[in-house]
C-alpha cells in the first residue's frame, strides 16, 4: 500500500491561520468529490474556523480518563477504520495521555499515513525541537510539546501560513485569536510585536531550509559516486548560504569570529570556524586557553568550532567547504611574507583554487589597518 | 707535536664542560621564575561600560604591558540550559566588545575578550574565576543598577577574587559610558 500524502501548514504563532486554511483546503479537496474527514479538530472557540468545518465530516472523539480526569482525544482507531481519502488532523505536536497507542499525536499521523489515508496537519514552529530554545530565548516563554524536526521532513510538503505581526495583533485585539478576557495578558506577553517578528523570521527560514534540503535530495542523481562527491556536486547550486571563518587559536581570532558572525547574521546562515592544527602539536598551555576560549565564543553565538589536524591548510579547508557546503569563507589578515615566502601565491588566491566555484572569500583586516576589505 | 695535541684537547673538554655547566645553571634560573599572567579582567554586563572604568584599566594594562579582558557576563534564564547559544545576548556583546578593542587598540594594549554565561552575573563572574587567571579586575560601580551588578555582588568579588580588585566610584556628574 502506497503511504499517504502529508501535508504539514506551519506557522509562527497561534492565531495565524493554519487551522483554518487547513480546513479551506479540506473542503476545496471535499468539493472536488475526494472523500474528506476531520481526524481531530482544535477550533479553540473561533468562529470563522467553526463555520470552515462545518459541512465536513467529523470522526468522533474518543474519552481517555487521564489524572482523575477525562479528556476528549483522536480516536485513531476510529480514523482507520473510517479509512478516508484525506484526514484533517490538527496540532501535531500535541501529546497523548498514557495509554493511547502513541505518546504524540504525530505517531498517529504516521499510522494514518501508514494506512494510506492522505492527512493535512498544522503545527507552530515554536514545537520544533531544534527551535525550542531559540524561540524560548526570543520570546521567554518555553513551549513543553515538542516533536523532533525530522517529522517536517518527512511530509511531502510544508505550507507557511505567514501574517505579518501588526496583523496578528489585529487579529487578537479584534478578540478573533483568545476571549476577552486573556487579550491583554497575551499583547502583554507573547503577542508582542518584537516576539512575532522574531518567530516570523524563525518560521520563514525553516521552511526555506526545508525547501532547500528537499530541492537538494530530489535532484542527486543515485549513480553519482560517495556522498562527498553528491554533496559537492550539488552545494554550489544551494539556495542559501553558510559561512566558514578560519581561525587560530590566538586572541586576534576573536575579531574575525565576531565579524563572521555578524556577516552570518545578516545572511541569515550558520557559521562554522576552523581551526586547522598543525599535526603533532599537542594542545596545551596556552593552545588550550585560547581553544577553550574560541570554544566558547563559538558556543554562545552557536556557531561550530572544527579542528582539523592537517600540516596543508589549503587541502584542509576545501575538505571542509566541501563537505560542510560552505560559500563564504573568511579569513585573517595575513602577516608580511619575508623571504622565500614572498615568492609563494597569497593564501586567499589558493583558497579560492581549491575550493569549489561559487564559494567567495572574505578577508579581515586586523585591528588598526583599513577596517575589510573583499 | 702530541703535546700541542694534548694542551688543545683539553682546552675544548674545559670549554665544553664550562659552557654546559654554564647552560644548565642558566635554565635552571629561567624555570625558577614565575609564571607571570599579566591580565587585567574588565567584567561589564549589558550595552554600556563606564568610560571612567575602562580607561583605568587601559592605563592600568599600558603602564604594566598587561592583556586586557574585557568580559561581556551574560545572565541565561532558568529555562535554558546553560550552554545554549545566546544570540540575544551575544548581539549586546558582540558591538561592545568590538568598540572595547578598538579602544584599546588605539592606546597599544592588547585584547583577549570572553562571553561568560551564567545563571546570574555574580554566576557567571564565578565560572570566570574558576578557569581564567588574571592579576588584576577593574569593576565600575556605576555599573551597579538594575542590569549590573550589586553592591553585593561587589562585596562577593572582593571576598572571592584571586587577584587585585579596583572599584571604581565616578563623582555624580561623571556619566561617561562607551556604548556600541
Amino acid at each position: 500500500m502506497d503511504r499517504g500524502h502529508y501535508k504539514i501548514f506551519l506557522g509562527m504563532a497561534a492565531g495565524v491561520g493554519k487551522t483554518y486554511r487547513m480546513l479551506q483546503e479540506g473542503r476545496a479537496e471535499a468539493e472536488a468529490g475526494r472523500d474528506v474527514a476531520i481526524g481531530y479538530l482544535e477550533p479553540h472557540k473561533r468562529e470563522e474556523t467553526s463555520a470552515q468545518a462545518r459541512g465536513l465530516e467529523l470522526v468522533p472523539r474518543r474519552t481517555v480518563a487521564y489524572r482523575g480526569v477525562e479528556v476528549e482525544e483522536m480516536d485513531l482507531p476510529g480514523v482507520l477504520s473510517r479509512q478516508p481519502d484525506l484526514a484533517l488532523i490538527d496540532e501535531l505536536a500535541h501529546s497523548n495521555p498514557p495509554g493511547l497507542e502513541h505518546g504524540k499525536r504525530f505517531e498517529d499521523i504516521a499510522e494514518v499515513l501508514a494506512a494510506g489515508i492522505d492527512v493535512f496537519s498544522t503545527v507552530n514552529v515554536q514545537h520544533l525541537e531544534s527551535l525550542n530554545d531559540r524561540v524560548a530565548e526570543l520570546t521567554g516563554v518555553r513551549v513543553r510539546e515538542t516533536v523532533p524536526d525530522s517529522v517536517l521532513g518527512t511530509a511531502d510538503e510544508v505550507v507557511l501560513i505567514d501574517l505579518t505581526p501588526e496583523a496578528l495583533v489585529a487579529r487578537l485585539r479584534a478578540g478573533k485569536i483568545y476571549p476577552g478576557d486573556n487579550i491583554q495578558a497575551a499583547l502583554d506577553n507573547f503577542f508582542r510585536i518584537e516576539n512575532l517578528a522574531a518567530l516570523r523570521e524563525v518560521s520563514l527560514r525553516q521552511v526555506a531550509e526545508e525547501v532547500e534540503s528537499k530541492r537538494l535530495t530530489l535532484h542527486v542523481p543515485e549513480q553519482l559516486g560517495t556522498r562527498e562527491e553528491r554533496v559537492a556536486a550539488e552545494v554550489p547550486q544551494a539556495v542559501g548560504e553558510r559561512l566558514l571563518a578560519l581561525v587560530r587559536p590566538q586572541p586576534s581570532s576573536q575579531r574575525l569570529v565576531r565579524r563572521a558572525w555578524r556577516s552570518a547574521q545578516r545572511l541569515g546562515t550558520d557559521l562554522d570556524l576552523l581551526w586547522v592544527k598543525p599535526p603533532g602539536k599537542p594542545i596545551e598551555g596556552d593552545v588550550e586557553r585560547q581553544v577553550t576560549a574560541l570554544r566558547q565564543l563559538a558556543s554562545v553565538l552557536g556557531a561550530t568550532l572544527l579542528i582539523e589536524e592537517h600540516d596543508d591548510l589549503v587541502v584542509a579547508v576545501a575538505r571542509v567547504v566541501r563537505e560542510r557546503g560552505s560559500t563564504y569563507l573568511m579569513v585573517g589578515e595575513s602577516l608580511p611574507r619575508k623571504g622565500l615566502s614572498r615568492l609563494r601565491e597569497p593564501l586567499p588566491q589558493r583558497l579560492m583554487r581549491a575550493t569549489p566555484g561559487g564559494v567567495d572569500v572574505r578577508i579581515v583586516a586586523h585591528r588598526g589597518g583599513k577596517e575589510e576589505s573583499e | 707535536m702530541i703535546e700541542h695535541f694534548l694542551v688543545g684537547f683539553a682546552l675544548l673538554l674545559g670549554l665544553s664542560g664550562g659552557y654546559l655547566i654554564a647552560s644548565t645553571r642558566w635554565r635552571g634560573k629561567r624555570s625558577e621564575r614565575p609564571q607571570q599572567v599579566h591580565q587585567i579582567l574588565l567584567p561589564f554586563t549589558g550595552t554600556e561600560i563606564s568610560r571612567r572604568a575602562l580607561d583605568a584599566a587601559l592605563r592600568l594594562a599600558k603602564a604594566e604591558h598587561a592583556t586586557l579582558m574585557p568580559a561581556y557576563l551574560a545572565a541565561v534564564p532558568k529555562q535554558l540550559p546553560l550552554e545554549c547559544a545566546i544570540p540575544a545576548e551575544a548581539a549586546k556583546a558582540m558591538p561592545m566588545l568590538e568598540a572595547i578593542e578598538q579602544r584599546a587598540t588605539g592606546q597599544g594594549v592588547p585584547v583577549d575578550a570572553r562571553v561568560e554565561r551564567g545563571r546570574s552575573y555574580r554566576h557567571a563572574l564565578s565560572r570566570l574565576l574558576e578557569h581564567e587567571t588574571f592579576d588584576r579586575v577593574v569593576v565600575s560601580a556605576t555599573a551597579t543598577g538594575a542590569a549590573g551588578f550589586s553592591g553585593d555582588d561587589l562585596v562577593w568579588l572582593l571576598a572571592k577574587a584571586p587577584a587585585e580588585v579596583l572599584i571604581l566610584r565616578p563623582g555624580p556628574e561623571d556619566r561617561r559610558v562607551l556604548t556600541a
